[in-house]
């Protein structure tokens, strides 16, 4: 088990270190990438160029610049080229609002998710099921920008029923705070829920045919505890899995649409305005920042799995 | 009215059939082309997704060792880059100066780098479950029967093993193709998918989300042709694991 985890830990960090490179070597590779002729301004004198050439060390060769960043990277101590701001504190400042949305949301669409999920299942082929089903499916099918842009226009501009996006941090107002939060929270959670629901109905439906329910049902135990202790156990590992890889997804950058559309200020969108500037240093901060939950996450779900279910720690 | 003159908003005449958008141009028909765009980047794009994920989860799962331990690994990285941030990234540099492979080179304003680049961040979610199946059915009997009847192994994957799992291809394809088209919409809503003046359902919203006091429909209707194409293909990509998979058709007693 120890062995495991180790082997499993040391992955992600080849995983994060390969992430880096390939960022590294997109955003140099590509043509008008060059950061010194976008940095001079509009008519580059080619003096001027060269100068910022030197100070930011864009001559030197691709692998002691690459070098040089990730130091920086380590250290915290990486800048941006267009303006200057330290990443790792734009970073800092932007997580507890990207945090609010995501585990806000996260708890929406875990509850609700699962709740339909188990009504579906229970009302299988009647009413509640179908309603669900159909329910689920147009959630899944919905662009989320949309919704939020949708939501945002009519509930705010038109009925002023909640505030026209930005973000009050908890600490200050937690009234505000949640009255800001409601609208997003509903936008990201929307095609999870959808995507929960549909999932754990298949799953309870699939096992309660397995042969283990038969033997709980032969043995003579209770209906309920059938349900709760064989079929739903077993029902919900997918989901837990799923959660893990969604959530670390969500909150390494996924919810970036939700938050440059309610303007929550979060590490989302932080890395979007990066990228429109072609900013390398933010964009690698941000990937890495991503990408460190992405597989801390996943690396997490595969030692909880490894932990229940020691087949896999054998092949694995 | 826009500068020339021309209706935007709900000019909903025999002309305009939605009215005009900022700079006058059809905006009915600029959502029938738009649509054109948003399907051909979906199936194109599902098709590149395909192509790499097939031939390499066939080739990692049947011959495993070290060549599995490269295509996994390359799932991995893949897998564990910010999907969304990679293709806005991906897509905006790209579009800003288009890629030049030596043998022939992509403008800027092409359809064929958000094709590629949507391809290519889901390869894995696709290359992964195959990988897996194949792993598994390189060790049935009728492989085996291949491999004594002399087979290449070549043959062997596309002639034994790819039928086999041609209803996982068939399925996740076709659900991969809804979120493909929900992928392009966002990228191009960011500026980072098909590039103006190339209308898409993404960008047509985009234009429309300015106008939302004025002519709420230019941002509601594109988003309405995305939600039944995506619908549909949902629908659809259900009932076909339905018929293909007997697993799935469980009924409770």
């Amino acid at each position: 088990m120890l062995r495991f985890t180790v082997r499993r830990l040391a992955q992600t960090f080849f995983v994060l270190i390969a992430l880096s490179i390939i960022t590294f070597v997109i955003f140099n590779v590509i043509p008008n990438g060059d950061p010194a002729l976008r940095l001079a301004g509009r008519t580059p004198n080619p003096a001027v160029v060269q100068q910022i050439r030197e100070d930011f060390g864009f001559n030197d060769p691709l692998p002691t610049q690459y070098a040089n960043l990730m130091e920086k990277t380590f250290k915290g101590e990486l800048e941006s080229y267009s303006n200057g701001t330290n990443v790792r504190e734009e970073l800092l400042r932007g997580l507890p609002n990207t945090a609010s949305l995501v585990i806000g949301a996260a708890i929406i669409w875990v509850v609700l998710g699962v709740l339909f999920g188990i009504l579906a299942a229970k009302y299988a082929g009647r009413i509640p099921d179908r309603l669900i089903t159909i329910i689920g499916i147009v959630g899944i099918s919905l662009p989320v920008f949309w919704v939020g842009a949708l939501l945002l226009y009519y509930l705010t501009f038109k009925v002023s029923l909640f505030p026209p996006g930005g973000y009050t941090p908890l600490t200050e107002d937690p009234v505000q705070w949640l009255y800001h939060m409601i609208l997003p929270w509903t936008t990201l959670s929307i095609l999870f829920i959808g995507f929960y629901s549909r999932l754990l109905r298949s799953n309870i439906l699939d096992t309660v045919n397995e042969d283990y329910v038969r033997t709980a049902r032969a043995k003579g135990l209770s209906e309920r505890r059938i349900t709760t202790r064989h079929v739903l156990r077993n029902a919900l590992i997918p989901i837990v899995t799923l959660f893990g890889l969604d959530f670390g997804a969500a909150f390494g950058g996924g919810a970036i649409l939700t938050e440059s559309i309610f303007n929550l200020q979060g590490v989302g969108q932080y890395a979007a305005d990066s990228i429109g500037t072609l900013d390398l240093p933010p964009i690698l901060g941000t990937v890495l920042y991503g990408a460190f939950f992405i597989v801390l996450l996943s690396a997490l779900v595969d030692i909880a799995y490894a932990f229940l279910d020691p087949r896999i720690r054998l092949s694995g | 009215m826009s500068v020339d003159g021309k209706p935007i908003g709900p000019g909903l005449s025999r002309k305009y059939l939605l009215g005009a958008d900022r700079n006058g141009r059809d905006v009915a028909v600029r959502l029938l082309y738009g649509g054109r765009n948003s399907l051909l980047v979906g199936f194109g794009a599902a098709l590149v997704t395909a192509t790499l994920a097939v031939s390499l989860g066939l080739i990692a799962g049947y011959f495993r060792g070290w060549a599995d331990r490269v295509i996994s690994g390359v799932f991995d990285i893949i897998w564990s880059f910010p999907v969304l941030l990679l293709a806005i990234a991906l897509g905006t540099a790209l579009a800003i100066g288009g890629l030049d492979l030596g043998l022939f080179t992509i403008g800027g304003s092409s359809l064929w780098i958000p094709t590629l680049v949507i391809g290519l961040v889901y390869v894995p979610y696709l290359g992964r479950p195959i990988r897996g199946q194949v792993l598994s059915l390189r060790e049935k009997e009728f492989v085996e029967a291949a491999i004594a009847q002399g087979m290449r192994p070549g043959r062997i994957m596309f002639s034994e093993i790819l039928p086999n799992v041609t209803s996982t291809i068939l399925v996740f394809g076709t659900l991969i193709i809804a979120n493909n088209i929900i992928t392009e919409a966002a990228l191009s809503f960011l500026g980072a998918g098909i590039q103006s003046p190339a209308p898409s359902w993404g960008n047509l919203i985009g234009d429309g989300v300015d106008f939302l006091a004025t002519a709420p429909h230019l941002a509601i209707v594109p988003g309405i042709a995305i939600v039944l194409t995506v619908l549909s293909l949902n629908v659809f990509g259900d009932g076909l694991r339905d018929a293909l998979d007997p697993r799935a058709k469980v009924r409770l007693r």
